[in-house]
């Protein structure tokens, strides 16, 4: 299990300026404050903005969150709408 | 402005794919700047067609591609690829771009998400590379992970306008059921084909064991295109669709030169031989030497130094060689200096369509100026009828646009009345071909003797007689027959027919020679009778003329002696003066 002090590190690609990614930026602001207040760190990425970087990542469908922290890393794509699943996968499913 | 500005522009443009048959198909290739589907169940041949599309953009067009992958590694697909003849790897360094765009199994889903990452990758991968070309490989595998038919219609939109906007060729494959009647827009992702410009349909079929390819154009905006279904096959170079009629017919050189059959007197029942560039076909019942009467034709053609491929379905082509040396045809020494080429096509398996993409391919690599094909009938074999005629007409307008001196043999059943080889052979082609030799068996008098007739041969004077083929081991050769009272005789009876004829003609001889003796010997008789009557006459004459004198003298002698009397008398005195 996780420790509770341990600090989520996060990165999450989104589309421009959609509906899809004003979800994923406001279900994944909702998920931190719930259950990982001031241990997490998230760094949104444009990928209209950076491209190569999408290419690079490997970031194909938007939004995707990365968790690159703790490990594993975890991919999920969507819109991170609250689900059992989704808390199992990053782990905090215990708190949920 | 500028998504109107490329859409006028492209409307006459097509982007040629470099699939033999596929660019005549549709007059050029794919709608230039627009989004083709290419749909067809596993297994179908979408994504080797796929590359080929991007390989030939890349390689002869100047138009860099990328290839999207989602459901197969690009790694696994290079490795799949290396059996084609296809420089994927010299090509991938600058003009050809792959993309691993797999969904990962471990990949969790939350949520709605859309297709702006990989857009947003291959907008900036596109813009750097000069990209012209793009295949999406399976994205049927991303839409199905939509939750909806909105969400996947929204992002079939997205891509397409991405397509437009960046004036790239798209080609989206997608694995669809394409089994007749269900209507488009019922099936999973029908609105993909409402969207796009062109779809392509490739089929897969498997009839009676033989599987059968083919593609389709289901739809093309703006262009005329073949609409039929046409056969292909997948082959050394990808894909090669077959087309009933090349874009160009006629491109051989139509020839007045003859070329030998082999059989000199069978040259004289055609005028002079077979026309080069001309397809022959000799029909006929198992064993009446069509095979040999085609090995004469490949040695002939060896012979005269020209390269010659030897086809045989029916048996291997050691025994084909084998079985012709025992009528004095000599297949090896030629064999031996690569002059001909035999081809087991036995050993070729598929449909008939693969069968003759292989013996294309063979034929031009061995740059082959005579082809026999024993026989061409196999390609109709269970599972082919369908194809088989199309098939066997395609391989006549083929070997006649390389100006191929084509023979092929076909086999009749024999079981079939006589009456229906004079309806056509089984693959029908005998309307096809230029000429046409028909062998066929007389059985009578306990014996079965070959005969050979020509049913017909465009261009050239030919022989109207039926002539039996007899094979020795002195060689191949034609010989009269017989007719007597209404029936054909050949073989034995032939035999004896000439027997009694040369009997009687030495009957004649002789007795011819003993009336001249005799008429000698009367004439001299006659003469030696000539000459003793003339004989006779000079002695008679003598005779005559003696008896003349004798008369004169006697006379002379009379009044001599008188006078000498009275001489001697002295007594006539009176005589004297009278006198």
């Amino acid at each position: 299990m996780v420790p509770r002090r341990k600090k989520f590190k996060f990165r999450l690609y989104i589309a421009g300026d959609t509906q899809n990614s004003a979800s994923a930026i406001s279900n994944l602001a909702i998920l931190c404050k719930k259950h990982l207040l001031n241990r997490s760190e998230t760094e949104v990425v444009d990928v209209f903005l950076e491209p190569d970087r999408a290419l690079a990542d490997g970031v194909f469908m938007t939004p995707t969150l990365v968790k690159l922290n703790p490990h594993p890393v975890r991919k999920i794509v969507g819109t991170l709408i609250l689900s059992r699943r989704l808390m199992q996968c990053l782990q905090l499913g215990e708190f949920a | 402005m500028k998504v109107e500005r490329s859409r006028r522009a492209v409307i006459t443009g097509k982007a040629p794919t470099g699939i033999t048959g596929f660019d005549e198909i549709t007059r050029g290739g794919l709608p230039d700047g627009r989004t083709t589907l290419l749909s067809g169940g596993p297994g179908s041949g979408k994504t080797i067609f796929g590359l080929q599309f991007l390989i030939h953009g890349a390689q002869k067009c100047k138009e860099p591609g990328i290839f999207v992958a989602f459901e197969e590694n690009s790694k696994r697909i290079v490795k799949n690829c290396e059996g084609f003849d296809w420089p994927l790897a010299a090509l991938q360094r600058k003009n050809l771009f792959f993309v691993d765009a797999q969904p990962r199994p471990e990949l969790i889903q939350s949520g709605n998400f859309d297709l702006g990452g990989i857009l947003a990758a291959l907008t900036a991968k596109t813009r750097q590379m000069g990209a012209r070309r793009i295949v999406f490989d399976a994205l049927d595998v991303v839409l199905s992970m939509l939750p909806d038919g909105i969400a996947r219609e929204r992002e079939i939109h997205r891509l397409h306008d991405w397509l437009l906007l960046n004036h790239v060729t798209g080609l989206i494959t997608a694995k669809v059921s394409v089994e007749d009647g269900i209507h488009p827009a019922n099936q999973p992702f029908g609105y993909l084909q409402f969207m796009v410009d062109c779809s392509v349909v490739l089929n897969h079929r498997v009839h009676v064991g033989v599987s059968q390819r083919s593609i389709r154009v289901q739809k093309f905006r703006g262009s005329s295109f073949n609409e039929d279904e046409s056969p292909f096959v997948i082959g050394a170079n990808g894909f090669d669709v077959a087309i009933a009629r090349k874009a160009n017919p006629g491109n051989g050189k139509v020839t007045f030169a003859r070329v030998t059959s082999g059989v000199k007197r069978l040259d004289t029942m055609l005028g002079g031989g077979y026309y080069r560039g001309a397809s022959v076909l000799i029909t006929g019942f198992p064993g009446t030497a069509k095979t040999t009467l085609s090995g004469a034709f490949a040695e002939s053609c060896c012979q005269r130094g020209e390269r010659t491929m030897f086809v045989s379905f029916d048996s291997d082509g050691a025994e084909v060689v084998r079985n012709l040396k025992s009528v004095k045809i000599q297949l090896t020494p030629h064999l031996k200096n690569g002059c001909l080429k035999m081809v087991s096509a036995r050993n070729i398996t598929g449909s008939a369509e693969t069968l003759l993409v292989h013996m294309k391919r063979i034929a031009t690599e061995h740059r082959t100026r005579c082809l026999v094909i024993d026989p061409v009938s196999t390609l109709s074999k269970a599972g082919n009828e369908l194809t088989a005629h199309a098939v066997a007409e395609r391989l006549i307008d083929w070997a006649k646009s390389e100006s191929i001196t084509l023979v092929c043999t076909s086999l009749l059943d024999e079981t079939s009345s006589q009456s229906q080889y004079s309806a056509g052979t089984p693959l029908q082609i005998s309307t096809l071909a230029d000429t046409w030799i028909h062998l066929n068996y007389l059985v009578q008098s306990g014996e079965r003797n070959r005969g050979i007739s020509i049913i017909k041969s465009r261009g050239t004077a030919h022989s109207n007689q039926v002539r039996e083929l007899i094979l020795s081991d002195a060689g191949v050769t034609l010989a009269d027959i017989y007719t007597a009272g209404g029936e054909v005789l050949m073989g034995t009876l032939r035999w004896e027919k000439e027997r009694a004829e040369r009997i009687a003609q030495e009957v004649a001889d002789v007795g011819g020679r003993l009336k001249r003796v005799s008429l000698d010997a009367e004439e001299a008789i006659l003469r030696v009778r000539a000459k003793s009557l003339k004989t006779e006459l000079e002695a008679k004459q003598i005779e005559k003329a003696l008896l003349l004198r004798t008369a004169k003298s006697y006379k002379r002698d009379v009044s001599g002696t008188r006078a000498r009397m009275r001489e001697l008398r002295g007594a006539d005195i009176a005589q004297q003066g009278r006198r």
